[in-house]
């Protein structure tokens, strides 16, 4: 069910201020989110009355914050289908959930082991591969794209040889917005043995997404980019792959026994939670959970979807102005440039007339290679968008014609 | 404000940037800010300590395009000296400070940079690469090395 402007106007005060004389459009989702009330109002509450440490005190507040820090566990459980509670590792994000996989899990490569990753991937599901493939004396490979600018999986299976020991990519692109074939991929890198990792930075919040049906090993994501706070994001493992790696931090909450010469782990997620954690933030992340599913995933995925469509096609309608991927069936991200001028220049002049994108390589280089423009302008759609907020855009980029003409 | 900041002169420079290309026989240094993407390939040609010829291939924003055609034709033909005082004057305005507009003269139009923070790096990327060449950071020397304290 479609879900009023005016609830989402009331859940975002942000939305009612002014960027350099302006109202504010906020385009700029898939690098942050903005943050509801009620978010706020969960992190708040912790702070305001239960402010203590997890897991180790013996007092109320400590007990309190314990089970709100739990809690957040188990909200992320049922809304990214993860089989159970020691399958949800908190991170600071998902370029330290996709680092953990790599450092730890990664230590069973051998020589000659390949890795199968895809041209369009953000640097945090890139780097991680690439130097552990260096340091293990692994290949590192990539699936190419479509002169669309999707996923080109006619050659997957030269690519997906008996050698390759995990394919990892992104459920959403960070640049082209497009969304993966994330069923066909597993299914064939599970047909090879390989293991699998969803970079789901983009996806969960955005859609439905259940760990269980994709049936992948692991599932990355953050929580800022789904109404959440910065700060903390997930890795969902299968248990017995959990089981098997070792810790790649030691501290506090990881153990179950120290002596002076020696130490045994606690079992997962603890094991892989060393220190006290982002209890604030991931308290913030259970609210947010909440606040999606209230809202609607399948609502949230059709208003977006909706939107980018919309976007594309009022940009590339524009002389001098190309869109960069799909121009259908984008999931947030609209990367797009005009000719003649500075992706930089662009995000300057826009933000003068209150519209803020992003302006960049959008951590993903290799891609911006081979789009031949060393940097993008990208428009990114959310839930706090309408879709005046295109109107806007275009008139925007009316100005930087103008401008620059 | 933003206005300021697109004048006239910088998009003039931006379209049809002088001193575009590289020397024979002169110093040549890339540098590059891996962020955005602005790059640059400087050539300067010093004879008797006076810059006899300077030019650059570079790619980028408007901001930093500018800024590196407006310094190639401020700095060519010039002493170290005069240039060191034009890094000096043009680093402080763009930091903020009110600009010496006699010294700077079309290089004024940069003015607004200082109001960007984000983007004081794309207007100093040709100072910065010029001042790996000449030794624009260093005090003036003193003027009478001999004249010594007592």
């Amino acid at each position: 069910m479609a879900v009023p402007f005016e609830r989402i106007q009331a859940d975002f005060p942000v939305l009612a201020r002014e960027v350099h004389g302006r109202p504010l459009v906020y385009l700029d989702n898939s690098a942050t989110s903005q943050t509801p009330v009620p978010v706020r109002a969960a992190i708040d509450a912790y702070y305001a009355q239960s402010c203590a440490n997890v897991h180790r005190g013996l007092h109320a507040l400590s007990a309190e914050a314990t089970d709100l820090y739990e809690g957040a566990r188990d909200k992320v459980m049922r809304l990214v289908g993860a089989p159970g509670r020691e399958s949800v590792v908190f991170t600071r994000g998902t370029t330290a959930a996709i680092n953990l996989v790599a450092s730890s899990w990664g230590e069973c490569l051998q020589p000659g082991d390949a890795i199968l990753i895809t041209v369009a991937e953000h640097h945090a599901n890139l780097i991680p591969w690439q130097q552990l493939a260096k340091r293990k004396g692994a290949e590192l490979r990539h699936i190419p794209l479509t002169a669309e600018g999707t996923l080109d999986l006619s050659k997957l299976d030269e690519l997906l040889t008996p050698n390759v020991k995990m394919v990892a990519f992104a459920q959403v692109s960070n640049v082209l917005g497009y969304v993966a074939p994330a069923a066909e991929l597993i299914a064939a890198a599970k047909s090879v043995g390989a293991a699998t990792l969803v970079d789901a930075a983009q996806s969960v919040g955005h859609m439905p997404v259940s760990f269980a049906e994709l049936g992948c090993d692991f599932l990355a994501f953050s929580g800022h980019k789904m109404c959440g706070p910065t700060g903390i994001g997930c890795l969902i493992g299968r248990r017995e792959l959990l089981d098997a790696m070792e810790p790649i931090e030691y501290g506090g909450d990881m153990i179950v026994h120290v002596d002076l010469q020696n130490a045994t782990w606690n079992h997962p997620p603890y094991k892989f939670e060393a220190g006290t954690p982002p209890i604030a933030q991931a308290i913030g992340l259970g609210a947010a959970c909440d606040y999606v599913t209230e809202l609607g995933l399948d609502w949230i995925r059709d208003h977006t979807t909706a939107l980018c469509d919309q976007a594309a096609a009022a940009l590339s309608a524009i002389p001098g102005v190309r869109v960069h991927g799909p121009l259908t069936g984008r999931l947030g991200p609209v990367a797009f440039s005009i000719d003649g001028v500075h992706p930089h220049d662009v995000a300057t002049l826009l933000d003068g007339e209150g519209v803020a994108v992003r302006a960049g390589h959008h951590c993903a280089q290799p891609l911006h290679g081979l789009l031949g423009a060393p940097s993008t302008a990208r428009a990114s759609f959310y839930v706090t968008n309408r879709a005046s907020d295109i109107d806007r855009l275009v008139a925007a980029i009316g100005v930087v014609q103008k401008v620059f003409g | 404000m933003f206005n300021d900041l697109y004048q006239a002169v910088i998009l003039d420079h931006y379209r049809t940037p002088s001193n575009v290309g590289q020397i024979e026989g002169a110093v040549q240094v890339r540098n590059d800010h891996p962020s955005c993407g602005d790059k640059v390939l400087l050539s300067v040609l010093v004879e008797d300590g006076i810059v006899q010829d300077i030019a650059f291939v570079g790619e980028g924003c408007s901001i930093s395009q500018a800024s590196l055609s407006l310094m190639t034709e401020a700095v060519k033909g010039q002493p170290v000296s005069v240039i060191r005082d034009l890094y000096s004057a043009f680093r402080d305005m763009i930091h903020g400070q009110e600009p010496d507009e006699e010294l700077l003269g079309d290089m004024v139009a940069l003015h607004g940079v200082s109001r960007f923070v984000a983007r004081v790096p794309c207007a100093m990327l040709g100072w910065e690469t010029l001042a790996q060449v000449l030794p624009l950071d260093q005090p003036a020397p003193d003027p009478d090395p001999t004249c010594g304290p007592g």
